[in-house]
């Protein structure tokens, strides 16, 4: 188990223009950390950086407390898995598992074991005289997993390892990564582009985008309680439904008639009358006679099976999904009545982005000041 | 394809096939011919005998020929491929600063014809004292750019992940040239050696050059002594010596045929 510690962390190619900006995060031992965000944020950058493939521009990088910047790979004491495997495509799985763990002065007979061992836990007992060409996807994956476990190195990096395989292997290989690293008690920095993945197997995420660093904070915590407009809509699928609105006494309208109450708390809490508002889409349903609802034009529907996705027109070029559970038989060009949860209401502010209300949050502290 | 289709490729292929090959099987039948035949023009030996051969081997030291293109050839095969692997090695996997720069100065190299810097190089080899010697011989050519450039491109398809991968592994640099570079990019290393094996075989000018005596000389000086020393020309016996001095080329191509093929090819798909 290792601790990670980023100081003011900052990669620059060319000395003028920033791909990470100054970085600061401690990553637990244990912890399974995973660094999320759209191509080119800068998070396998990040992630090299850590492994010591990159140089690191300004800032400080420690490894269990003890300055790291200037150490060679080889003497982090971590393991990586890539996102191509990198595999050996002329050594065999069992050769492409060992290879390499002479450095570390282990004998023949105990890299034997241990490669016997990796391969019994991960399914490639069969394998091991193959070489990669004559492995599936998955298997490669197996392999490139295997490698990383074998050297018994406290900390494992992982770039996007699962990327390169169809969805239904990569949710297996998800649960399974997870599974290990638990049973290995290892810290796992993970980088992946998919929100799922963040969401599901991360005890903490950080959330990047262009270099800086949205959010960082446990996936329900992020979800619930997105920091700005760019996480609430990279989070979460399908993402949060965002409109600009304005506030007119004590009321919010967006589109210029749909409109909703707000609460003397959250009005305090504003300085402008004109922000960006966000609603989940599972906080859109279909109103009941008796509720308040607004007339809206349905203009796709995805059953899934257990839950149906509906997009609806919302102002002049503006589209919401809503999301509820069962199969519903809404046809698209309908004219449906939807209510929105007004104890879900999240603001932003319109030019920054930034969050300035969000009642989950409010709730939240609320529970914790009353218990 | 139709059958008639098919024969008539056929014909049309053996046909190419034949003509290309008629020159070396003509030398082939010329080297059993007996005095006049080949002056009278005829295709076909009227008895196959060895005695030109015999007689090939008798008026020069045919055997220390092929000996020494033998050595000089592997020499400078084995000094190539050491050195281009190298120099590619540091092109595609070694970061320094100027590196593509310095890459391009090294292939521009391949734009200079080799006799223009015939003289230069053999006032050095003069100078060091290399006349009639292996070293004279085979040194000069060791550094070649286009072999650096062959294996270049080849080792570039190596996905960067692996070197970084056995770099936290801490595998040395050496160690991930000799055990995951070399073997990944054996067809490419292994046409490089045959082709720089066969144009070692076929120098010419340069050992003419740098050797003056029968103890340092290669095969190809040979077979023009032997041209040169017979004023009526016995072609019999110049072509027995030119099947001596061919065999170990063609024995090459068709052994290393599959390799060469697979060489040249590679990287077409996929």
């Amino acid at each position: 188990m290792r601790k990670v510690e980023l100081k003011g962390l900052t990669k620059s190619y060319d000395g003028k223009q920033d791909v990470l900006k100054a970085i600061d995060v401690t990553i637990e031992p244990g912890e399974f950390f995973v660094l999320v965000g759209p191509s080119g944020c800068g998070k396998s950058t990040m992630l090299r950086m850590i492994a010591g493939l990159e140089s690191i521009t300004a800032g400080e990088l420690a490894l269990d407390g003890k300055r790291a910047n200037a150490l060679s790979p080889s003497d982090r004491d971590l393991s990586m898995v890539f996102q191509n495997y990198a595999l050996y495509p002329h050594l065999t799985v069992e050769q492409n598992i060992t290879f390499g763990l002479h450095v570390k002065k282990i004998s023949k007979k105990e890299q034997k074991a241990r490669c016997e061992e990796v391969c019994a836990m991960l399914g490639l007992t069969d394998y091991m005289k193959r070489k990669p060409k004559e492995l599936s996807g998955g298997q490669r994956q197996r392999v490139a997993l295997a490698r990383a476990v074998v050297t018994q190195a406290p900390l494992c990096l992982m770039d996007e390892p699962l990327s390169n395989l169809d969805a239904k292997l990569r949710a297996k290989m998800r649960s399974e990564i997870r599974q290990l690293q638990r049973k290995l008690g290892i810290t796992m920095i993970y980088v992946t582009h998919d929100q799922t993945e963040a969401m599901t197997m991360a005890d903490r995420m950080m959330i990047l985008s262009g270099g800086d660093v949205q959010q960082i904070g446990r996936p329900l915590d992020v979800y619930n309680n997105p920091a700005n407009t760019f996480v609430a809509s990279f989070i979460g699928s399908p993402p949060m439904n965002l409109i600009e609105a304005e506030i007119s006494d004590s009321v919010l309208v967006a589109d210029g008639h749909w409109m909703t109450p707000i609460t003397a708390d959250m009005k305090a809490k504003l300085q402008t009358d004109k922000v960006t508002l966000g609603v989940r889409p599972e906080h859109i349903s279909l109103a009941k006679d008796s509720e308040p609802g607004f007339l809206v034009q349905v203009a796709n529907v995805e059953v899934l099976g257990t839950e149906t996705l509906v997009t609806f027109d919302f102002g002049e070029d503006t589209q919401w999904i809503a999301k509820w559970n069962g199969q519903s038989d809404i046809q698209p060009g309908a004219q449906i009545r939807i209510a929105v949860d007004d104890h879900h209401l999240a603001l932003y502010s319109t030019e920054t982005g930034e969050r300035i209300y969000c009642q989950a949050s409010e709730q939240a502290a609320e529970k914790k000041v009353s218990s | 394809m139709s059958i008639g289709k098919k024969v008539l490729l056929y014909m049309a292929l053996t046909v190419s096939g034949l003509v290309m090959v008629f020159p070396i099987l003509y030398a082939f039948l010329i080297s059993f011919m007996q005095g006049g035949e080949v002056l009278q023009g005829s295709l076909w030996p009227e008895s196959f005998s060895l005695a030109n051969y015999f007689s090939a081997f008798e008026r020069v030291p045919l055997l220390t020929y092929l000996w020494n293109s033998l050595v000089v050839s592997v020499l400078i095969m084995v000094g190539q491929l050491v050195l281009c692997s190298l120099a590619a090695f540091a092109f595609v996997f070694i970061e320094f600063k100027g590196r593509e720069w310095i890459f391009y100065l090294f292939i521009s190299t391949m734009m200079i014809p080799w006799e223009a810097t015939m003289v230069p190089n053999f006032q050095t080899v003069q100078s060091l004292g290399w006349l009639n010697s292996y070293a004279g011989l085979t040194i000069p050519f060791f550094a070649m750019a286009f072999g650096t450039f062959l294996l270049r491109q080849q080792f570039k398809t190596i996905p960067k992940e692996l070197y970084e991968a056995s770099q936290i592994a801490g595998i040395s640099k050496l160690r991930f040239f000799t055990g995951v570079v070399l073997p990944v990019a054996k067809t490419t290393i292994t046409t490089l050696a045959i082709y720089s094996f066969l144009t070692a075989w076929n120098m010419y000018l340069w050992p003419l050059l740098v050797t003056n005596n029968e103890a340092n000389r290669t095969v190809q000086i040979g077979l023009k002594q032997m041209q040169t020393q017979e004023i009526a020309s016995d072609w019999g016996v110049v072509m027995a010596g030119v099947v001596m001095v061919i065999l170990p080329t063609l024995i090459l191509l068709f052994a290393g045929q599959k390799r060469l093929q697979e060489g040249l090819t590679q990287g077409a798909l996929k």
